[in-house]
């Protein structure tokens, strides 16, 4: 037995990494859900989810076993194959999207073996995620198509066509990352901003790329569906556009390949143009590594002032409890240096993916829908155009700075 | 290592199926997808021979196989539209007469 | 039996599999569905022969473009399924021998003529992409930029073929 686990190690710690990570995306996707209701709502000057659990943090729980629980008919005269292919293929891709990406630079050491935080390291990482956004294409047409009626039809039309056109803006935006990183690998990407690292944030990509950057971060957007690019599933255009005719669990799935996609996109921005697990700043400010206690004790010490005065026993009961957690976390980070060091890497990565998720549920409390025909001349008129001027001018800047 | 002639073979059948596609279908679209079948295999071969010789030409025509299968696509693709118009049917065997 | 020739068996099966579905379904848009599979089949085997590039290649432009492209004229033109018209007895019961003749001829054909072709020592160069770019931009850099006009005319022609007649100006 432990004979073929030492054979078969490296299979063996890949698939337990693909358990672990499944989760911690399916449980990130749920709560997701609750920040982006309680944001909006906040922004909106009203409450949110706040009577499921404390302050609505089992709220995603109880809209889980909702989707489990709920009726799920299949209209009639739907093409049965591609009527349940659809949601699987949109949940499959998003997913699989999830395991290119790296989350931290340096390897665990475990029973001899090194681990690395990210499930596979592709060295044509970039490809293979530009690969996975054109196939998610048919999640949404054939969704549209399968349902037999006319609106998720047109919405599904109008959704397959915006996504084939951003798709175009997308990849080109990116050709200035690849350029500057000379290589598709995402760890590379991460490794070529880290090239001077007493620059801190000026060595980010973020600066020489900043047309690159608005570019990606606007087609992925309308890659995702979001506001305000998200005519093709608006309440009051379309009914609810392509997934109209899909019930409880598969619509959860079509969700919660939409809330995966947005995390992919959120962690390329982070990866590719803001310098992925690298600090802002400069690596001479040692101090600067106890940053995450620093966020950790104080915001533990107010959870659990909160929780004692929290209105419900249930409350009172779980805030303090979570609060001691998260001390106790940073305190443990305080007193061991050498976790301290390994956590700084997906302390900063996944710290720059919570704000691009902010930034996207921001967006969607702000701002107004592209009517569609203004959506595809964006599309093709503007984002098209300046993402290949951007290819040009960095194309240009790098042979002028060769000579 | 697996040696040449079993992607070669693979090509070989993708492509008889695709001839066989080709021929016994009636629908203009399925036709045209056995096309693309068949321009499938051929691209195989051209990938396989690349790993045997260990050049990198075959790879570079692959993809131009590919952008060539795209032109033709989109422009195949719009006269099966105007056919649709014209005769409202996409069987291929009322595509027999020069006369509507 | 090691992991590359299981793996190739598969896709193998998998890009067959497809193709007989391709030739067997009955409403084109299950058809189109089984090239898919049939293209990401032969994207994983470009994959096993280390030709990486090619593979995203393939998924992206032939898959994630061209049959979009197939799927939504067959959603636009509301293709239904296939009527039977003029089935012809000789060319049903003679058809499928005579394929089948004709892929084992070429199969044979193929197999008898492997001692010409040995296969490679190792599996691509370290930096395949980069070779491949140099070769695309240097050797080849004049059916590259014909093939960039290529696609310009078919983008002009799908335009002009695909629109709708114009109402007659009044003078």
């Amino acid at each position: 037995m432990t004979d073929f686990l030492a054979q078969h190690a490296e299979i063996l710690i890949t698939l337990v990494k693909i358990a672990l990570l499944l989760f911690i995306v399916l449980t990130v996707n749920a709560y997701l859900t609750w920040f982006e209701r309680k944001v909006v709502a906040h922004m909106q000057s009203r409450w949110g989810p706040h009577r499921v659990g404390p302050h609505g943090l089992l709220q995603p729980l109880a809209d889980g076993a909702k989707f489990l629980l709920k009726e799920d008919p299949t209209p009639a005269g739907v093409d049965k194959f591609t009527y349940f292919l659809a949601p699987l293929m949109a949940l499959a891709l998003a997913l699989t999207s999830i395991a290119i990406l790296p989350f931290g630079p340096d390897p665990i050491r475990l029973f001899g073996h090194d681990i690395y935080l990210g499930i596979v390291d592709l060295n044509i990482g970039i490809l293979a995620l530009f690969a996975i956004t054109a196939l998610s294409v048919y999640g949404v047409a054939l969704a549209g198509w399968s349902s037999n009626s006319k609106y998720p039809l047109l919405g599904g039309l109008r959704s397959s066509a915006q996504m084939v056109s951003y798709e175009l803006a997308l990849t080109m935006s990116v050709v200035g990352v690849l350029l500057m990183a000379g290589s598709f690998s995402l760890r590379d990407i991460i490794n070529a901003q880290a090239a001077h690292p007493e620059r801190g944030i000026l060595g980010w990509n973020i600066f020489p790329q900043i047309l690159g950057f608005l570019c990606f971060f606007t087609a992925a957007i309308a890659e995702t569906n979001r506001v305000p690019f998200d005519l093709p599933e608006a309440e009051s255009e379309l009914v609810a556009g392509f997934h109209t005719e899909y019930a409880s669990f598969k619509f959860a799935m079509f969700f919660i390949a939409e809330y995966t996609s947005m995390i992919t996109v959120s962690s390329l921005c982070a990866i590719m143009f803001f310098g992925g697990w690298l600090s802002p700043f400069p690596a001479s400010w040692t101090f600067t590594h106890y940053l995450p206690s620093a966020i950790l004790i104080p915001f533990g010490l107010w959870v659990i002032w909160d929780g004692i005065h929290y209105e419900t026993i249930f409350g009172r009961v779980i805030l303090p409890g979570l609060g001691t957690v998260l001390t106790v976390i940073g305190v443990v980070l305080v007193a061991f240096p050498f976790i301290n060091e390994f956590i700084q890497g997906p302390f900063w990565l996944l710290g720059k993916i919570l704000f691009f998720l902010f930034v996207y549920v921001w967006m969607r409390g702000t701002l107004p829908r592209f009517r569609y025909d203004q959506l595809m001349s964006f599309g093709w008129k503007l984002l098209l155009p300046v993402s290949l001027a951007n290819v040009v001018i960095t194309a240009s800047v790098i042979l002028l700075r060769a000579h | 290592m697996i040696p040449t002639h079993y992607y070669l073979i693979l090509s070989a059948i993708l492509f008889g199926l695709g001839v066989v596609a080709f021929i016994f279908r009636r629908n203009i679209i399925t036709i045209f997808m056995s096309i693309e079948l068949m321009l499938n295999a051929v691209n195989l071969a051209f990938v396989a021979f690349s790993q045997a010789w260990n050049r990198l030409d075959g790879q570079v025509f692959v993809l131009f196989v590919i952008v060539v299968a795209a032109a033709e696509a989109a422009v195949g693709l719009g006269i099966i539209i105007l056919i649709q118009r014209n005769r409202q049917s996409l069987n291929v065997e009322r595509v027999d007469l020069l006369k509507l | 039996m090691n992991a590359p020739l299981i793996i190739f068996f598969v896709l193998a099966a998998m890009a067959i599999l497809g193709a007989i579905s391709l030739i067997l379904q009955s409403h084109p848009i299950h058809s189109a569905l089984s090239l898919i599979v049939v293209m990401v089949a032969l994207a994983g085997l470009y994959l096993l022969m280390g030709a990486e590039f090619v593979a995203a290649v393939q998924i992206i432009v032939y898959g994630g473009a061209i049959m979009v492209l197939f799927v939504f004229v067959i959603m636009l033109l509301n293709a239904g399924v296939e009527e039977r018209t003029n089935v012809s007895k000789l060319a049903g019961w003679a058809g499928l021998p005579l394929a089948i003749a004709l892929m084992g001829f070429l199969a044979a054909a193929v197999a008898r003529s492997t001692d010409r072709v040995q296969a490679a020592a190792q599996t691509g160069a370290t930096a395949p992409t980069k070779a491949l770019a140099g070769l695309l931009f240097q050797e080849f850099v004049y059916p590259f930029e014909l093939t960039s006009f290529l696609i310009l005319v078919a983008i002009i022609g799908a335009i002009v073929l695909a629109q709708r007649e114009k109402e007659k100006i009044r003078p």
